[in-house]
């Protein structure tokens, strides 16, 4: 962009070699306001976290300079993106993070001491390396657990009754906390009977055909394995609208693995999904996601970690559920016309809804639902973060971190929440006691 | 079918919030539609009308000098009145969280610089600070909090003749708090009271702040705090302090993050909510529809993808060249959304002056408006019938020089918000 002519003049873009993920404009465009940094509630409990600004494009320049390696502190972070939503420079602050992250999973010497002891004959030592977590084997295998959700649940969903018994038996979560990390605080949700693919199937598939209006439906593990009825409540509410439903093959949407540094992993999912979520695409249907999160990978991680075909195009026709339905028929109207039974909601917008611009929908949509009350509890974070929670040497800052949404949950009249978010709403649960309900299922009560 | 407002307001600083407002007391369904968190948190909290004329006078009175300023300036559009509604609007927004109400005339609010910023409303933390005030003051400050100097901004401000003693000491904040730690993370120590470990033992945190200022009294009647005293708390925080030092404590406005920015921004959002106003956040608005004469929709872009909001009127609020609602490359500055003519030079060399501080014309840049503050092209036309535009996006006012930036805001935003509602 030089007004120069001769080619050999100094360049001051060039003092920083390029990379496939050349992040440097995104460093160029901090002005170190510090916004992100309030924003951040990781920062806010964990003195030892330095916060997004320097996780970003502090270390992205940093880890220019030989002999700087990425900070451990960069698996501080819970990956809500809210300094994303606080950057007034529009600096690509998660991206940032998730690609340090990646690289630094990717450099780490995990197990290779303990696998070296062993080649050299030395069992006892393997055993003494593994055991002290010198580096990082066990964390390593925690969080790829963590991090891959979809496979732990589909081995509990062929067994739903056993793996309700045994993932959440004292013994072995002792054991799990003891050995890997996994906190014996939190109740493993519940895994229903029937995986909402099974009924899909059951059902014969989609009940409306429409060439005109079709959505396929990317459902993400968790309405699949533990809350189907979200899944079918989202079926039931777009059927109602005309609009046929497909539901095409998918994994994870990456999200766990995203935040655990797994960007081989989440991959290797992507690939699947943006495959078959492009299909669908060509074939005329838009992409619709229950869970913000999903929604989330979709429109944004997805274009700014991965290199796909189609990929671009899947995160421009990507919405979340209800969003698509006020964009395209007329919501308001229809649930002005209706009521439910009374019911009061304590409201929690996930961190991810708010980058999607969608932190205020099911407050401003069920104001005016005759029966509906929905309480918005402030915009704080729940604190879960997906695995974050899940995490022992994180269970505390969790809580901490959501003191301030089961506070006002308490104080609001509802006795019920109400949350996009799976795991958001294992932490409502997990902190109040209530019980969860999910945006489509009130809908579905008032519309179906 | 889609999403249909009333009036839909582009941008959550003060200028769009204050229009949001004033569209939803006419009755008015009103969506406000912003791209980050509020630029409020940027703002020092300080309230300013007119603090120096266009020629650099400093200004007692703000409304005796508002008749004085040039053809084009925002205050010259809107009108003295619309001046007088705009701080009505914030002081019934804000109720006892601010002072200077009482008078017409600019209090004088020294700043983290150790400079005194003449001011149309101040936050009551800052009330005992006055530089007015004679009472002989001592300023605190914090080792590792480096934005405020406190014996370089007591220079300063005896420098510049205040009637008042003013010594400046720096000290540690007390407890294991990390070299780079927040704004934030005192403010909410403080908040909380949390536990300290100090050499007297364990202590709350605000108990430990005032034993460490009490050995630098001296004498002093007051003392004045980097505006980290408390966030949901400030008061408490405040109070408890005043009670262990026994004189008085104010706040000084720092930069961003600006605590008492944060705290006025969850006052005009409560405001936003009791009205009914829908706030949309999270995504740019970058393009729109129109049929010729009148604006149909606005679309906010996702990674390529477009959603529209619709509504009647609509109102631009979104900056100027810091807040990004003005943008320029070499070839030229543009308001980005609406492409609203922004008058300038075609040669690039003219849009500043060589002395840093000098009269740089790009600090006048922005959108020009006729008295409806309808955006006008080149020839002076309007630009579209139900497009208005407020704050800092407008152009006609160095707002930096003459410390009118909320002022225009609040002036602006009101008189927006009101013709938009009216016009629906």
């Amino acid at each position: 962009m030089s007004d120069a002519d001769s080619t050999d003049e100094f360049e001051p873009v060039e003092v920083f070699e390029t990379t496939d993920m050349d992040l440097r404009s995104g460093s160029d465009d901090c002005y170190k306001c510090s916004t992100c940094d309030t924003s951040c509630p990781v920062a806010e409990v964990d003195d030892e976290f330095p916060g997004p600004k320097f996780q970003g494009p502090e270390q992205w320049r940093l880890k220019r300079k030989e002999g700087h390696e990425i900070d451990d502190s960069i698996t501080g972070c819970s990956n809500c993106m809210r300094c994303d939503d606080a950057c007034p420079s529009s600096v690509p602050l998660s991206q940032m993070h998730n690609t340090a992250r990646g690289e630094y999973v990717e450099s780490q010497r995990f197990g290779r001491e303990a696998l070296a002891a062993l080649r050299q004959g030395e069992p006892r030592e393997a055993l003494e390396i593994v055991r002290n977590g010198t580096d990082g084997l066990v964390e390593r295998v925690r969080n790829r657990v963590l991090a891959n959700y979809r496979t732990s649940a589909w081995l509990a969903s062929k067994v739903p009754w056993l793996a309700n018994r045994a993932m959440n038996f004292g013994p072995a979560r002792w054991l799990m906390e003891a050995t890997l990390g996994v906190t014996k605080e939190r109740e493993f949700p519940a895994f229903a009977d029937q995986t909402f693919r099974e009924w899909w199937v059951e059902r014969g598939g989609a009940h409306v055909g429409n060439p005109d209006k079709q959505v396929a439906y990317f459902h993400g593990c968790y309405s699949n394995f533990n809350t189907p009825e979200v899944a079918k409540a989202m079926v039931h509410v777009f059927e109602e609208f005309g609009y046929e439903v497909l539901v095409p093959p998918q994994k994870c949407s990456g999200t766990p693995m995203f935040a655990n540094g797994m960007l081989g992993d989440a991959r290797r999912h992507a690939e699947t999904n943006v495959e078959n979520l492009a299909a669908a695409i060509d074939g005329g249907a838009d992409i619709v996601a229950s869970c913000t999160s999903c929604s989330m990978a979709l429109r944004q991680e997805y274009p700014e970690l991965f290199d796909l075909d189609g990929i671009d195009s899947v995160a421009a026709h990507t919405y979340e559920a209800v969003e698509y339905l006020r964009l395209h028929e007329d919501l308001e109207g229809e649930l002005a016309a209706a009521e439910v039974d009374a019911s009061e909601f304590a409201y929690h917008a996930p961190c991810h809804a708010r980058n999607q611009g969608i932190d205020r929908q099911a407050i401003e949509l069920f104001s005016d639902l005759d029966g509906a009350t929905v309480e918005d509890v402030g915009d704080s974070c729940s604190g879960i973060s997906g695995t974050y929670g899940w995490k022992e040497e994180k269970y505390d800052y969790s809580m901490e971190i959501g003191e301030e949404m089961f506070e006002h949950m308490e104080s609001a009249d509802g006795e019920t929440g109400m949350t996009e978010c799976p795991t958001c709403a294992m932490q409502m649960e997990h902190g109040t006691g209530y019980e969860i309900s999910h945006p489509l299922e009130l809908l579905e009560e008032a519309l179906v | 079918m889609a999403i249909e407002d009333d009036v839909c307001v582009i941008g959550g600083g003060l200028a769009g919030m204050t229009s949001a407002l004033r569209a939803a007391r006419e009755g008015a369904r009103v969506r406000l539609v912003s791209h980050k968190k509020s630029t409020l948190r940027h703002a020092s909290g300080l309230v300013d009308v007119l603090g120096y004329t266009p020629d650099g006078e400093l200004v007692a009175e703000p409304f005796g000098a508002l008749a004085a300023l040039p053809a084009g300036h925002p205050y010259e559009r809107v009108g003295v009145d619309a001046v007088r509604d705009g701080l009505g609007l914030f002081d019934e927004v804000v109720g006892d969280a601010y002072y200077g109400d009482h008078t017409d005339a600019n209090a004088l609010v020294p700043t983290h610089g150790g400079t005194v910023k003449p001011t149309a409303r101040y936050p009551e933390s800052a009330a005992a600070g006055l530089a007015s005030d004679p009472r002989e003051t001592l300023l605190v400050g914090f080792e590792t909090l480096t934005a405020f100097d406190a014996p370089l901004a007591a220079d300063h401000l005896d420098a510049a003749g205040v009637p008042a003693a003013t010594r400046g000491v720096t000290v540690p904040f007390p407890g294991a708090f990390r070299a780079d730690s927040r704004v934030t993370r005192f403010a909410h120590a403080l908040d909380r009271d949390e536990a300290i470990e100090t050499n007297a033992g364990t202590t709350g945190a605000r108990r430990a702040l005032a034993t460490a200022v009490d050995p630098h009294l001296d004498g002093a009647e007051r003392v004045g705090f980097p505006a980290v005293l408390g966030d949901d708390e400030s008061s408490d925080v405040r109070a408890a302090l005043e009670t262990r030092l026994g004189v008085d404590v104010f706040e000084v406005p720092m930069g961003p993050p600006s605590l008492p920015g944060l705290r006025l921004e969850r006052l005009f959002t409560a405001a936003l909510d009791d009205a009914g106003v829908r706030r949309t956040t999270g995504n740019p608005v970058v393009d729109f529809e129109a049929d010729g004469e009148r604006i149909q929709a606005v679309y906010v872009d996702r990674n390529g993808q477009r959603a529209p909001f619709h509504a009647d009127e609509f109102v631009l609020a979104t900056g100027g060249l810091v807040g990004k609602g003005i943008d320029s490359d070499r070839d030229g500055v543009i308001e980005p959304i609406f492409d609203c003519h922004v008058p300038h030079p075609d040669d690039r060399y003219e849009w500043f002056v060589d002395e840093a501080f000098g009269d740089h014309p790009f600090a006048r840049f922005g959108v020009d408006v006729d008295a409806e503050l309808r955006p006008l092209d080149a020839d002076g036309g309007i630009e579209y019938a139900n497009l208005r535009a407020a704050g800092g996006v407008l152009g006609g006012a160095d707002f930096a020089a003459e410390k009118s930036g909320s002022g225009i805001s609040l002036a602006t935003g009101y008189a927006a918000g009101r013709a938009a509602g009216e016009a629906v």
